[in-house]
């Protein structure tokens, strides 16, 4: 974590297939924006943006970064996988369309929400990928 | 309406982070699919599910419910009950299904 007097940084690495640290991160920010004092509508989108994105990472990539950015504005969440990508950006927002396997959803993932969910929870928006090298999502949410 | 009311009323078995049972019920969510609770489970509100792998600890607090309820008497992972006691999230078992609970609770006025 860094902070200096008009904005904190935080940063996490989220491993491919670390289920038993899912949703470290997320909940890690959460219990951050709550110290804050972030008034709870907001840690509400800001943690199910932040989960969607942590699990996506988990479950369909090789790994990746989360980097959060509180300012006195927004919330701004930068999230970056190593791979595969995907390859129909369209498709993939498209709620209920799930690439998992019977394994995952066993585990209650699959469902095809969690890109929607993101969307649906942020004021600002970016889904970009590209085969072969990996995935990147840009969310903002305003604090008020 | 405080959880402890809700444990006593319906005989519900306590698992794991139950702490007194002075948080507060209001509604109830059931679901499986994680990220379908995560959009639609409210704050407070009781989680129905038959999930219980470590997963829904994380979900459960991202979330604010005010305990997971675990349906069919279904089996819960070690890791899970041990997370649920380590962030303090009321981990609770019950035999019935979850319309039966469901209707019990709704009847309690949950
Ligand atoms: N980081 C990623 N890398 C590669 N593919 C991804 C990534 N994120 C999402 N996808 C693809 O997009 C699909 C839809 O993602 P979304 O999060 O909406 O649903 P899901 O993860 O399959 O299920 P849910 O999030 O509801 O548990 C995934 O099934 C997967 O094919
Ligand atoms: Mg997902």
């Amino acid at each position: 974590m860094t902070k200096d007097s008009n904005s904190m940084k935080l940063n996490y690495d989220v491993d491919s297939n670390d289920f038993t640290r899912a949703g470290e991160a997320s909940s890690n920010i959460k219990k951050i924006l709550k110290q804050l004092g972030v008034a709870s509508k907001v840690i509400r989108k800001v943690s199910i943006a932040t989960y969607e994105a942590e699990m996506n990472i988990a479950i369909h990539s090789y790994g990746g970064k989360i980097n959060v950015e509180i300012t006195p504005k927004e919330v701004q969440i930068v999230v970056k996988d190593n791979g595969p990508g995907i390859k129909d950006v369209n498709l993939a927002m498209k709620e209920g369309y799930s690439t998992a396997t019977e394994r995952i959803r066993e585990l209650g993932f699959g469902a095809g929400m969690g890109l929607p969910n993101i969307k649906k929870c942020a004021d600002v928006f970016e889904l970009k990928s590209e085969e072969g090298k990996g995935t990147k999502v840009f969310i903002k949410i305003f604090l008020n | 309406m405080e959880l402890s009311k809700v444990v006593d009323e319906l005989n519900l078995e306590v698992i794991a982070g139950y702490n007194d049972g002075k948080k507060e019920v209001n509604g109830a969510y059931i679901g499986d699919l994680l990220s379908l609770v995560m959009s639609k489970a409210e704050s407070n509100n009781l989680w129905l599910t038959i999930q219980t792998h470590l997963n829904v600890i994380a979900v459960a607090t991202l979330v604010d419910v005010s305990a997971i309820i675990v349906v069919e008497n279904m089996e819960i992972d070690e890791d899970t009950i041990k997370k649920a006691d380590s962030v303090k999230v009321p981990l609770l078992k019950t035999k019935l299904s979850a319309y039966e609970l469901a209707s019990k609770l709704a009847k309690l006025g949950v």
